[in-house]
């Protein structure tokens, strides 16, 4: 029971990271039909940042607010310099482009920060189990990641569906050609979007960063997860990002935590334990098949007039 | 047709006469070292090609070629591994399971187009990645070790090195002229018209996705020999070789060396490589001049390399 | 009359709460040409799409040569011998015309899982495609590549494609479009020549064109038929007046 509900909340906690990585990936597609594979350098960099800034102030809240800081002007010069240059562009180019930029990141990480991983060590004060129902604990800090995540996926829906940014991001993201013709300033508002998809993964980078270690390439596999979300969730929606979100880090927590046990009981033992990590790291590109045969354009498409 | 002796076709032919030569001029001058690295190009010029066939004429944008290296790589490594040492079990055993791979990837991610198509490819190909990780029986993440390469029976052997090198040369040959005649063929025609216009294509009467997904499957089992090849040449197989920025690698190779160009792959392949390693030689962290290089190729020479060479031909 | 070569039945098809195709019934027999007229967004590009299969009905069903093909896709239409022109030029832009054509003559030429001989060689493929390009007057231009060609040629190759496809039906819409006089004339000649070899459905703006060509017309307004009958009688129809009245003022006059 207490497993149970541990896991179920582990999995609620890597789903919501999941989205806010997601969250600012189809933003950025969805508004500028523009795919940035370079979103998850942001994501390693937000807990790079986090890591050296924590160190320096000696605090872990000053170091975090400082690490968003840093990932959103990263996010900001990153668009100035190269990648407006790349809107408008076959989405092969931006790939080709912004996968020379994972490579230029992960070397420049390995320059500046050495090849081992740095850690974020947590304040006393969030190491402490907290009693969630009689009898369960659960760590604190994971329970601020989910109120923080929580808090911020709250945030965005209220920017994307009652402010008039947001109304030009929806209006954007199923047509284009509409916001240039409404007299925005629609360079500005592309930084805008971009910068605010940077600071959401670099906020779940440093969210991150204290329960794994801080190191090179640690954005690549999440960033391939945001894409299994996006495509299950249906590109350009937010609230299709958070849903398969929510479940992809679901059936990924569950799936490793009780998969072996449940292999265990219906095949030999030797034979379970070499299908579990396999079957178990395969789940949700198997559910990503499953939708892609049922529902191609995924479960909440944004609409397309 | 007389092919036209214009600069691209030139270029070509010097190639393929100093790639033919390149053992005579190592055992000449006694350099091991350019043998051994050029042997890796002309695999990954393979591969390479193998997706530009997907990428240049069936405007399929695969993120996920390294998957096609690592499965044959691995049919080789574990058959190895447990014995069967016999090239002619071993290479069909490649080509088919790369073969049926691709043929169920293909299947699903064929069903969507454009970014989505490349986002799918990605993550299906680093499915295989984790699976590669979990073979606990089979080295997991430290990889799998082959002690003994192919044997063909005395036919030839791949532990010599020029042997083997014409072999892989031989495979790009081979790879290339099949290539060639699928791309003129009235199969090759249909798939470049339905990477040019698909409704035009169903509307006189083609079903566009079986050519696809037949296309799809050409390219995943060349590049399946791709793998084989590599993996006796590595002596060794591992889930880092299949990660997806080996696939990425291949993309950058076909679009710097001219996407849809039949030797455009080949060069690419020869450029990225040698320039990995000459930046390697002058840095340790060469990735950081090769990013932003990427990035200036992608901005400011669309139609990689042949595309340059083209314009000498026009000029 | 004789057994319609199309029948179409209540077809609806609607988008959002917008009916553009709303319950609609008409027939061609062979060997006529029958025009389809309407005003700017009765939905007469909707109704094609969904004869040739690039758009599904929500009901209603499309006979074809005696077959039930409401639900089969344009690929297998195009077989039954159901071939359209598009209104916006929809061609292989990067091949010659004579590829695009040729490729049409091989759709049909059994099937095309040959992966070794080359394509460009086959006789008859090539003389097929050839002998399209010669009755539509692109004999000369066959090597350009299509981009290359003025959009005039590009109608013109649009209709040889179609015909290489060998179809019983031709659906034409509005093969007219954005030609100038001379273009124009030319097409007249033309579609006066192959109405004789062929049925012809026709979606055309042009009245002239279409008063001078069609056997039978039929008058679509949102979607619905108000009138189907032979030029003469559809000139006097009040209602088709009403409907173009303001719109259209062409229809009487050009007569």
């Amino acid at each position: 029971m207490f497993l149970v509900v541990e896991q179920l909340l582990n999995g609620l906690q890597f789903g919501l990271l999941l989205f806010l990585l997601a969250a600012g990936l189809t933003l950025v597609f969805g508004i500028m039909d523009f795919v940035n594979l370079a979103h998850g350098s942001l994501y390693m960099m937000g807990a790079y940042f986090a890591a050296t800034f924590a160190a320096w102030t000696g605090s872990f809240v000053l170091g975090a607010l400082l690490a968003l800081v840093a990932t959103l002007l990263l996010g900001i010069a990153l668009e100035f310099v190269a990648l407006k240059h790349l809107y408008g562009r076959d989405h092969l180019d931006q790939v080709l482009a912004t996968f020379g930029l994972i490579l230029f990141f992960n070397d420049a990480v390995r320059l500046i920060w050495g090849p081992a991983g740095l850690a974020l060590p947590l304040p006393a004060w969030l190491t402490v189990p907290v009693q969630i129902i009689p009898g369960v604990f659960y760590p604190a800090y994971r329970l601020l990641i989910i109120g923080v995540a929580l808090a911020v996926a709250a945030g965005l829906y209220v920017v994307v569906m009652r402010t008039r940014i947001g109304m030009l991001i929806r209006a954007g993201a199923s047509n284009r050609e509409m916001i240039g013709a409404l007299g925005i300033n629609i360079k500005l508002l592309f930084t805008l979007v971009f910068g605010l998809g940077a600071a959401l993964a670099g906020l779940a980078g440093l969210m991150q960063a204290p329960i794994l270690t801080v190191q090179i390439g640690m954005g690549e596999n999440i960033l391939i997860l945001a894409f299994v979300i996006i495509v299950i969730g249906g590109i350009g929606s937010i609230r299709g990002a958070f849903m398969a979100a929510i479940f992809v880090g679901m059936i990924d927590t569950l799936g490793r935590a009780f998969l072996p046990d449940l292999l265990r009981k219906v095949l030999s033992g030797a034979a379970a334990s070499t299908a579990a990590p396999a079957l178990s790291s395969m789940l949700i590109y198997l559910l990503m098949a499953i939708i892609l045969v049922v529902r191609p354009e995924g479960l909440f498409p944004a609409a397309k007039r | 047709m007389m092919p036209n002796l214009n600069v691209s076709n030139a270029v070509v032919a010097v190639l393929c006469a100093a790639l033919i030569m390149l053992p005579v001029y190592s055992a000449a001058s006694g350099n091991i070292f350019i043998l051994t690295l050029f042997t890796r190009i002309v695999i990954f010029a393979l591969a390479a090609a193998s997706l530009n066939l997907i990428m240049g004429y069936g405007g399929m944008m695969s993120f996920g070629h390294a998957a096609y290296l690592g499965i044959g790589g691995y049919a080789v490594g574990i058959l190895a591994a447990e014995g069967i040492g016999s090239g002619f079990i071993q290479w069909p055993v490649a080509l088919i399971v790369s073969a049926l791979f691709a043929l169920v990837i293909g299947a699903l991610s064929l069903r969507t187009r454009g970014v989505y198509f490349i986002m799918i490819t990605l993550a299906f190909a680093q499915m295989a990645y984790y699976v590669a990780t979990s073979l606990s029986r089979y080295g997991a993440d430290d990889g799998l070790t082959i002690y003994k390469r192919s044997d063909f029976a005395g036919l030839i052997n791949l532990s010599n090195r020029t042997q083997f090198y014409y072999l892989c040369l031989a495979c790009l040959f081979g790879g290339i002229y099949l290539i060639w005649r699928i791309v003129n063929s009235r199969f090759g025609l249909v798939v470049q018209g339905v990477r040019s216009n698909e409704q035009r294509m169903q509307a006189i009467g083609f079903h566009a996705n079986r050519y696809r997904l037949v296309c799809f499957v050409i390219s995943g089992t060349i590049c399946g020999l791709a793998g084989a090849l590599l993996a006796n040449n590595t002596d060794f197989v591992s889930p880092a070789g299949m990660y997806w920025t080996r696939s990425g690698e291949l993309m950058v190779m076909v679009v710097l060396g001219g996407m849809g160009s039949l030797f455009g792959p080949v060069i690419g392949a020869i450029a990225f490589l040698l320039l990995e390693e000459l930046l390697s030689q002058f840095t340790e962290y060469w990735a950081l001049i090769m990013g932003p290089l990427l990035l200036l190729i992608v901005l400011f020479a669309r139609g990689g390399i042949m595309g340059l060479l083209g314009r000498f031909n026009r000029a | 009359m004789p057994d319609p070569l199309l029948r179409v039945q209540s077809l609806v098809r609607s988008f959002g709460g917008i009916k553009a195709t709303d319950n609609l019934s008409m027939e061609v027999v062979p060997g006529e040409l029958h025009a389809i007229i309407g005003p700017n967004g009765a939905g007469k590009t909707t109704l094609i799409s969904q004869l040739t299969g690039q758009l599904m009905p929500n009901s209603g069903s499309i006979h074809f040569a005696g077959r039930d093909v409401t639900g089969l896709p344009s690929y297998k239409r195009s077989a039954l011998g159901l071939a359209r022109s598009f209104q916006i030029t929809s061609l292989l832009k990067d091949f010659s015309a004579i590829d695009n054509v040729a490729l049409a003559a091989q759709a049909h030429d059994g099937h095309s899982f040959r992966f070794w001989g080359a394509a460009r060689k086959e006789p008859h493929l090539r003389a097929a495609a050839r002998a399209a390009l010669e009755r539509v007057g692109l004999g000369q231009r066959a090597d350009v590549v299509v981009s290359e060609l003025s959009h005039g040629e590009q109608r013109e190759l649009e209709l040889a494609v179609a015909l290489a496809t060998k179809p019983q039906l031709l659906l034409l819409d509005e093969p007219m479009a954005g030609l100038g006089v001379t273009e124009s004339q030319r097409m007249v000649a033309l579609l006066k020549e192959l109405r004789k070899e062929v049925t012809i459905v026709l979606v055309e703006h042009d009245m002239e064109a279409v008063f001078a060509l069609a056997d039978r017309i039929t008058v679509l307004v949102y979607g619905r038929v108000i009138a189907c009958d032979v030029p003469d009688a559809i000139r006097k129809h009040e209602e088709v007046k009403r409907a173009y009245l303001g719109e259209q003022h062409a229809v009487t006059a050009h007569g």
